[in-house]
């Protein structure tokens, strides 16, 4: 019933499905879960058209964050085997230069980091310049709680995409973070649209959040009306107080992919961390045939991902063209 | 000796430590926590004390 309600409401008329509706997707039997992957395929296509954003990610300032995301072996606050480590310039260039090598369109710098402080800005200020010299690629940022001015300076700079994460619905965030609030994340990402950069809002499915909330997430999202979702699915690490939850089913991560696409029918929504481990190669295929029109490629802030000709190859058999550099401008 | 390069301790039994997802953590040499800076295409791993 709610597949045929998203048939006419989200293909035919391009309305996302509500908070009730998307919940009723994610409470879909496991043998409708093909019947939605079809639908929001359908959706994807129509509405974003069958090119895949492919992007690679590189931390620029690894581990020290005095953050206390629960999810994250980046904390300080936690015992994680994770060492603090700084990238210097010549090596973000070179990690924007395999990037686009790949065929990629997108390249974001990443710090752990609650914001940036003048020596984190005063990198990233010598980087995404260094990379704008020598590398054809978008750059965008992943840099935490932005002050105004950090945010005008990242513009001129001119950074396309910020990205910050809701990473759980509002009522759940108090269970995943305590040193910040949903809300100053809310705040960080109205000053990015404001400041006239692309709008990047992902979250992390599997922290213990029930289908209502997830449900909650998409249509925070769908609220928000970002340029582009990063759908993350945990991996608990070791040394967080996440690291005794399972990894998220294979069908419910299939599940959630549908349904997150039938909430957000022209979103690029990204396939992002934690999918090797909850979905392994057959769930590639599966999510870029079920609505995901996003990728990223190799490896990830500290953990490794496929080899990126594995997701090349995938997309050149699926018949889904790399979105090329002159579309993205 | 060498130690286990996903938890750092040196006795036996860690076959499970190293995910095959994961970089290496900690020196195999001296068992001390790794400067690891992962890239897209590949990581770095140096100990801080040991010769690489």
């Amino acid at each position: 019933m709610i597949l045929d309600i998203a048939r006419e409401q989200v293909l035919e008329r391009g309305v996302g499905l509500d908070e009730a509706q998307t919940l009723e997707v994610l409470r879909l039997p496991d043998e409708r879960v093909d019947d939605a992957l079809e639908l929001a395929h359908e959706v994807r296509m129509r509405h974003c058209g069958p090119e895949v954003e492919v992007e690679g990610i590189v931390s620029i300032k690894t581990g020290g964050c005095p953050e206390d995301c629960h999810f994250c072996s980046q904390s300080g606050r936690f015992e994680t085997p994770v060492r603090a480590v700084r990238l210097d310039i010549p090596s973000l260039v070179e990690a924007a230069r395999q990037t686009a090598a790949t065929g990629a369109t997108e390249f974001c710098i990443v710090a752990a980091v609650r914001g940036p402080d003048e020596r984190l800005m005063a990198q990233v200020r010598e980087g995404v310049k260094a990379i704008h010299d020598n590398v054809e690629i978008n750059v965008a940022c992943s840099l935490g709680i932005l002050t105004r001015e950090q945010g005008e300076e990242l513009r001129d700079l001119g950074v396309h995409r910020y990205n910050h994460n809701l990473e759980t619905a509002r009522s759940h965030f108090g269970h995943v973070v305590t040193t910040h609030t949903w809300e100053e994340r809310w705040e960080t990402l109205q000053l990015v649209r404001e400041m006239g950069m692309e709008v990047c809002c992902g979250g992390i499915i599997g922290m213990g959040e029930t289908l209502e909330q997830r449900a909650e997430l998409a249509a925070q999202f769908a609220a928000l009306n970002p340029d582009e979702v990063p759908l993350n699915f945990l991996d608990p690490r070791p040394g967080t107080p996440f690291a005794g939850l399972e990894p998220v089913p294979a069908m419910d991560a299939l599940r959630t992919i549908a349904a997150f696409r039938l909430a957000l029918p022209r979103t690029i929504l990204r396939f992002a961390g934690g999918r090797e481990l909850t979905l392994g190669d057959l769930g590639a295929r599966q999510g870029m045939v079920g609505g995901i029109n996003a990728v990223i490629v190799g490896n990830y802030l500290t953990t490794l991902g496929r080899d990126p000709q594995e997701d090349l190859d995938l997309l050149a058999e699926l018949s889904m063209p790399v979105k090329e550099l002159s579309k993205t401008l | 000796m060498s130690f286990c390069p996903g938890c750092g301790k040196s006795d036996a039994g860690h076959e499970s430590c190293v995910r095959p997802l994961d970089p290496p953590r900690f020196c195999i040499h001296c068992g001390r926590k790794l400067k690891v800076q992962v890239l897209p295409t590949g990581y770095v791993a140096t100990c801080v004390r040991c010769p690489t």
